[in-house]
């Protein structure tokens, strides 16, 4: 009875005994019925995501240049092996590692403590909730522009401030520095992404069963117990989640990295993302941006396997 | 007993300090974007790093109100934000239910195929999508815009509608369809107002998504009169000299559409409205 409801599904059949007739109509139905509620989003995304999908990643075996229109056809893996000598691109994977697992966690640990301290009733909760989420409204465009304005030491405090309190020797404009100018997209990414975890992490919160707590207040249980006993386990399934679809997004997603530094200073905060961006884009060599998108494709494909493989084990572990 | 006071005392001192810290990081930037919006452009270099400028005009968000087309390129992206809100979730809620409820042939590849979709770099299918929506009359308008953005969050509104549905306990459901309900029925009466932080929360997402989508809109719209809220202050950037004032005066304008949308939104985020639901 694979195709059943996936729990207690013998709960509901075990009382009835049907007539031959209505039970073939009816396993039928239950066959068919996931495929109803799921037919919408799958037409959709066939027509418009993967089959777009397919033919950008064919572009990766053929010479696709705007600016050399003649030079065109089906190349092999040719793209593939210029990647190996591409410092620019072995450059900009080391970073993406910094720009994505940067951001991902100062994001998500961030998220985690003001979801938690929100979930609380006190006074002035409501206007500081509405307040906290506000960076999530600003296109990420905008807050790209705003951002590298608030870097900038001639029309900011911030640097001034920076370096009264010690962290920067005099007060310069860090998206212009080699050593930290990746560090400004990744502050930007914080600010902007803060609110999302908040928000997902806070409606998970409020599903948990309040009575769960009161049991374990009764039992003695303190916060940190309570925290890591009752709050983490039933988050869990949404954390991970999360943490996986935002992985994805961060590390495909270019804009304030375009936006704030282009990649420079001399590639130094170019991720994979920004360099398929102004691959395509810039020299609109669309062959080679593909074959990059390809190698980013595997790499958060093999990333995901694991993370999928993590958790099954955890489960194994669990008992269950 | 006292110490339990002090406790309790340097908790709640405690909370207010980190929020305290918080707020002022998440506003920080959006006050400078104000400040920015209200100063005279002669004073926007000079007085650049006082907190408040000595002199303050709302000249800019005039010129932005009367002399440019910013009312109808807001316009352009509330109508595509919400459409592209309520038809993302929608048709991802049902999908996220259908992930969360059955087990079926194909879910495991289903799945990785949403993930996919995910994985790679926009800039890389926009050719294909350009080629494919203009035969059907859906590039410069904003209907293929929904289209196309409907179909991009679709992946994400559904594992995250998926995860929302894991929480709701089956045996609600399950005793309802017992006392003669359909599925249908169930999901209608019972999951869905369980659901429905989660839901909110998904709409505001995909609203905010769609509100700040820069790429496609530039490559799909060619008309003025189609054209969204942040392909037009890209415009600020290439058409003229950059005027700062001007731009952050829209970027603030930008910010009140989304504001309503989340104050809106909030009351469902709020409420613990599955608290008690199941006992035992």
């Amino acid at each position: 009875m694979s195709s059943s409801a996936s729990t207690s599904g013998p709960v509901i059949s075990s009382g009835l005994t049907p007539p031959p007739t209505t039970h073939r109509k009816r396993s039928f139905k239950r066959l068919a019925e996931p495929y109803f509620y799921l037919s919408p989003a799958l037409m959709l995304l066939a027509l418009v995501m993967i089959l777009p999908l397919v033919v950008g990643l064919s572009y990766a075996y053929q010479n696709i240049e705007l600016l050399n229109p003649f030079d065109r056809g089906w190349v092999g893996f040719k793209h593939f092996i210029a990647l190996e000598s591409d410092r620019v691109f072995w450059l900009a994977l080391k970073n993406t590692f910094v720009w994505t697992f940067g951001s991902l966690g100062l994001q998500f640990i961030f998220g985690l403590g003001l979801a938690l301290l929100l979930n609380q009733a006190f006074y002035g909760r409501k206007l500081i909730q509405a307040l906290v989420l506000l960076p999530w409204a600003v296109p990420t465009f905008l807050s790209g522009l705003n951002w590298a304005w608030l870097f900038n030491p001639v029309i900011s405090p911030i640097p001034h401030w920076l370096a009264a309190l010690g962290i920067l020797n005099e007060p310069y404009n860090i998206l212009a520095d080699p050593e930290l100018a990746i560090i400004g997209p990744i502050v930007a990414n914080v600010w902007f992404g803060i609110p999302f975890f908040a928000i997902t992490l806070m409606a998970g919160l409020q599903s948990i069963p309040k009575d769960l707590y009161e049991a374990a207040v009764i039992d003695g249980a303190t916060l940190w117990q309570q925290f890591t006993r009752i709050t983490l386990p039933l988050l869990a399934p949404i954390i991970a989640i999360t943490l996986l679809l935002r992985t994805v997004w961060i590390a495909n997603f270019a804009d304030l990295i375009v936006v704030m530094t282009n990649g420079g200073p001399a590639n130094s905060s170019q991720t994979i993302a920004s360099y398929i961006f102004s691959t395509a884009y810039k020299k609109l060599d669309f062959g080679y941006a593909s074959a990059v998108a390809t190698v980013l494709l595997l790499l958060l494909i093999i990333y995901a396997a694991l993370l999928f493989g993590m958790r099954k084990k955890l489960l194994e572990n669990s008992g269950n | 007993m006292t110490a339990y006071t002090i406790n309790r005392r340097l908790w709640s001192t405690g909370r207010y300090l980190a929020l305290s810290l918080y707020v002022l990081f998440a506003l920080f930037p959006l006050f400078w974007l104000f400040r920015v919006s209200i100063s005279p452009t002669k004073l926007l270099y000079t007085e650049g790093t006082s907190l408040w400028p000595s002199m303050v005009t709302i000249e800019n968000y005039l010129i932005v109100l009367q002399d440019t087309s910013f009312p109808t390129y807001f316009l352009n992206s509330v109508t595509v934000s919400l459409g592209t809100a309520l038809c993302t979730t929608l048709i991802a809620s049902a999908a996220g239910y259908a992930f969360s409820r059955f087990k079926f042939k194909g879910k495991a590849i289903i799945a990785f195929l949403l993930l996919l979709t995910q994985m790679f770099p926009l800039v890389m299918v926009i050719a294909p999508i350009y080629r494919l929506m203009q035969p059907l009359g859906l590039t410069d308008s904003l209907t293929g815009l929904i289209v196309v953005y409907t179909a991009f969050n679709t992946p994400f509104a559904t594992f995250l509608m998926q995860s929302f549905f894991d929480a709701v306990p089956k045996d609600l459901e399950d005793a309802a369809m017992i006392d003669g309900c359909t599925r249908f029925q169930a999901l209608i009466r019972i999951v869905l107002p369980l659901t429905l932080p989660g839901m909110m929360a998904t709409l505001g997402f995909i609203f905010t998504a769609a509100w700040s989508e820069l790429l496609f809109a530039l490559m799909l719209i060619n008309s003025e009169s189609q054209v969204t809220f942040p392909v037009g202050l890209l415009n600020f950037i290439s058409k003229f000299s950059v005027d700062w004032g001007q731009m952050m005066a829209a970027g603030f304008l930008a910010l009140i559409p989304a504001c309503i949308f989340f104050a809106l939104i909030q009351k469902y985020l709020v409420t613990g409205m599955t608290a008690g639901a199941v006992k035992g």
